[in-house]
């Protein structure tokens, strides 16, 4: 198969697009039902084509095609199949197409089981999604073809960037952008919903569970990332503020707020507007991300395009997508407060708050990121905006949100009674302030440690003792609904998160040492022996390999092996040894000879110990589960299984007509 | 064509000439005194470097950087004074930590003001909703939670 293929498989997949766009919402305008039945066979069909095209890429990898400028660019002979494969999203041209196929995964999933909702709305909805698709394939298309030609053929390509031969990098931008790309669904139902001017809250029921399941997904994206900024940038950080990093974190924490909104709007009726609102700013933050990212606009680690084109091109597209929304927003929002009255005490308050500060979160981010970019633009003169700032804010900003947590599960819709509160709180605070007093023996009073084990087990407690609750209220089967268990895992996680979060930062220990083979160095109560340096070599590199021994009061942990890779195009990269353990890491990462004729001879060393790090995205894992277990509950389908059978027979007696 | 190629292989050329010194141990009084510069460091921009701080930058200005603070240590400087010689030299770009001033108020006291602005629209429309009516009773039967 060549290149040229694959292009003109993505042409076909764009005028599908504008197909799948434009027609089916004239259809839905003017009640043509001939015109709405084209919206699935034309999502499928662009897939098709959208999937062909990705396939000719991922063979001209595989087979070292170095005639395809990008596979040139990103790949060589010596580079292993799966980092092979894992180039295909390694650079621009590639992760946008990966970008229009996971948008194709998405169209097609609801394509598929949206057999049930009314006609009208899902041709509006899928119309939504040909648009979007619209855009990015235009975008591939006239400013970032990954098939054009390289002639003459060169008879090497060039390398991978090192730093993404990880297995994290192979699994990171696939899983992250599932869960960009899956707010489009919920960012297309909300303008289904506008433009029908139907603002039942039944449509909130559908797009529910396709909101979870994206931000489980994205929960995941992110997690992945910070593992491997972690594993592999060799600094044992695992966030960093980074542009890049918060261009991800803005559609997170604005998906939080989604996912309850929704719940208030699906279940009590209030909170209409403001959750539309939230679904176009949950998917306006996914496309600023791209932008961000893919424009060239930050000059971070993570930007590797750099082309004015593409980024004007970006910016037009995002300012037509987000300005239309809003104008249609502005236009067609429920004026009206509909859905049941709240007392001050419920959930919805509750609820409420919980949302106002996850969007100030979201915005202080988004005003942190772009303010340099801003100063700049305006000649305000450079400044930096980094983890100082961030790192102030946010937990401020988050403190409301942990407190009010426990409560949470308690509080009922509407109007809920004090005294369970007051019992709860004695006893969530109780639990807390006696775990911290005893925790402040074991951390010699280090007051953010004592911080995080409060605020975790005043998080935790509170989860356990409704579940204790539910177990002894409920009958079987009727105890934890998969949306209920969805909800608690992910409040689980919260709790883990922070043990993780606060212990790692406030007991971590690193020290910069030189030591010559045969000494030792005590970091974090831990005896680092260094033995010398060996070689190692892998598929497509070569490196020093340290020996290091790791002991502890006599006893042997660990032998580690961090090495010093230089890459088959003269590219160096450390890649660090951990030695994983539930309660703390041992991290290992290796400089330089201190004399570079003597490598047997003394090297610089980094040596850390993490306290309970692991913690960290073990807490984001669960809160992927909670979103996707929520995701499954049979509440979103019951009710449209009995639909679907009159809508299958329906669709039957018109095949046969 | 070939020669963006080239280019690419040349930055990466370029890019290893001035790797790995990220690590660097140096000749610390005592424990506590490594704790003060790892924290210094960490809020310091490498000005040649895509967004990394001087604590983990391999480039060779962050290490000769780095060399600096530890000699204005060294010489008995304040966390403050050294931050002071680095911004007369580098302009505010070198601090991670913007100072606050009539540049940068809207950058620190902005989520304040959207905290507020907001604020205002949720005790709005909880007092709104109170007044609607008289909240339904919740069902007792355990499903509507």
């Amino acid at each position: 198969m060549t290149p040229e293929l694959g292009q003109l498989a993505l042409i076909l997949a764009l005028l599908l697009a504008a197909a799948q766009c434009a027609l089916p919402l004239v259809g839905a305008w003017r009640g043509n039902r001939a015109l709405m039945a084209i919206a699935r066979p034309a999502a499928t069909g662009q897939a098709v084509f959208v999937a062909l095209a990705f396939a000719i890429l991922v063979s001209a990898f595989l087979r070292f095609d170095f005639s395809v400028q990008y596979v040139a660019a990103n790949s060589n002979l010596d580079l292993p199949w799966y980092y092979r494969i894992a180039a295909v999203w390694g650079a621009h041209e590639g992760s946008m197409l990966l970008w229009v196929l996971i948008l194709n995964v998405w169209t097609v999933a609801l394509a598929l089981f949206s057999r049930q909702l009314p006609e009208v709305f899902v041709a509006r909805v899928l119309g939504v999604l040909g648009f979007i698709s619209v855009g990015f394939l235009c975008f591939i298309l006239f400013t970032s073809n990954p098939f054009g030609r390289l002639l003459p053929m060169p008879p090497d390509g060039a390398d991978l960037n090192p730093v993404l031969q990880d297995p994290g990098m192979t699994f990171h931008p696939p899983v992250l952008y599932m869960g960009y790309v899956g707010f489009s669904v919920a960012f297309a139902f909300s303008i289904a919903a506008l433009l029908g001017g139907s603002m039942e809250q039944s449509w909130v029921r559908w797009a529910r569970p396709w909101t979870n399941a994206a931000w489980g997904f994205l929960s995941c994206g992110i997690v992945a990332g910070s593992w491997w900024a972690y594993a592999e940038l060799g600094w044992g950080g695992w966030w960093f503020w980074d542009p890049v990093e918060n261009a991800s974190f803005m559609p997170w924490l604005v998906g939080v707020a989604l996912i309850h909104a929704q719940a208030v709007t699906e279940k009590r009726g209030s909170l209409r507007a403001w959750t539309i609102l939230l679904s176009l700013f949950a998917f306006s933050l996914s496309l600023l991300g791209t932008f961000l990212v893919r424009s060239g606009i930050l000059t971070s680690v993570h930007a590797f395009a750099s082309d004015p084109r593409r980024g004007t091109y970006i910016l037009c597209f995002l300012a037509i997508v987000v300005g239309g929304a809003l104008l249609l927003y502005a236009l067609r929002a429920p004026k009206v407060a509909g859905g049941k009255a709240f007392a001050l005490v419920s959930r919805e308050s509750a609820i409420l708050i919980g949302n106002l500060m996850f969007t100030v979160a979201a915005a202080m981010v988004m005003l942190g990121t772009l303010f340099p970019l801003l100063g700049d633009a305006l000649n305000l003169g450079k400044i930096s905006v980094g983890p100082p700032y961030f790192g102030l804010l946010f937990p401020l900003l988050m403190l409301p949100v942990v407190l009010l947590l426990p409560f949470g599960p308690y509080l009922r819709w509407g109007k809920s009674d004090a005294p369970v509160l007051k019992q709860v709180l004695v006893r969530v605070g109780v639990a807390a302030v006696a775990c911290a007093i005893v925790a402040a023996f074991f951390v010699q009073g280090q007051l953010k440690a004592i911080a995080g084990v409060a605020g975790a087990v005043w998080v935790g407690v509170g989860v356990v003792l409704y579940v204790v609750k539910r177990w002894r209220d409920m009958a079987p089967g009727r105890r934890y609904p998969a949306e209920m268990a969805g909800m608690l895992l992910a409040h689980v996680g919260v709790a883990v998160f922070l043990i993780g979060v606060l212990l790692s930062e406030s007991l971590s220990v690193t020290r910069d040492v030189r030591l010559a083979p045969g000494h030792v160095a005590v970091v974090g109560g831990y005896t680092f022996r260094f033995d010398g340096v060996t070689q190692a070599t892998g598929p497509n590199w070569v490196a020093e390999q340290g020996v290091v021994t790791v002991t502890r009061n006599g006893a042997p942990v660990a032998v580690m092996h961090p090495q010093k890779r230089t890459y088959s195009h003269e590219q160096v990269q450390t890649t660090s040894a951990i030695d994983p353990g539930v309660t703390r890491d041992i991290y290992v990462a290796l400089g330089e000879p201190m004399d570079a004729n003597h490598v047997e001879g003394a090297w610089a060393l980094r040596l850390y110990t993490k306290p309970f790090v692991r913690w960290i995205w073990g807490g984001g894992l669960f809160m992927m589960l909670g979103g996707f277990v929520s995701a499954t509950d049979r509440r979103f389908r019951v009710k449209r299984e009995t639909e679907a059978t009159q809508t299958v027979t329906g669709v039957l007696q018109e095949s046969k007509a | 064509m070939f020669a963006s190629i080239m280019l690419i292989v040349m930055l990466a050329l370029l890019a290893t000439a001035a790797i790995a010194q990220a690590i660097d141990p140096l000749p610390f009084r005592d424990h506590a005194e490594e704790l003060r510069f790892q924290h210094l460091t960490s809020e310091l921009r490498c000005l040649v470097c895509q967004d990394e701080d001087l604590a983990d930058s391999n480039a060779d200005f962050a290490r000769d950087l780095r060399h600096k603070v530890f000699e204005l240590m060294q010489q008995g400087e304040s966390d403050d004074q050294i931050k002071q010689y680095l911004v007369d030299r580098y302009s505010d770009f070198v601090l991670y930590d913007p100072p606050v001033n009539s540049r940068t108020w809207l950058l620190w006291f902005g989520p304040l003001l959207m905290l507020l602005a907001g604020g205002m629209v949720v005790v709005y429309t909880i007092r709104k909703r109170t007044r609607a009516g008289t909240p339904a009773a919740p069902t007792e039967n355990g499903d509507d939670w």
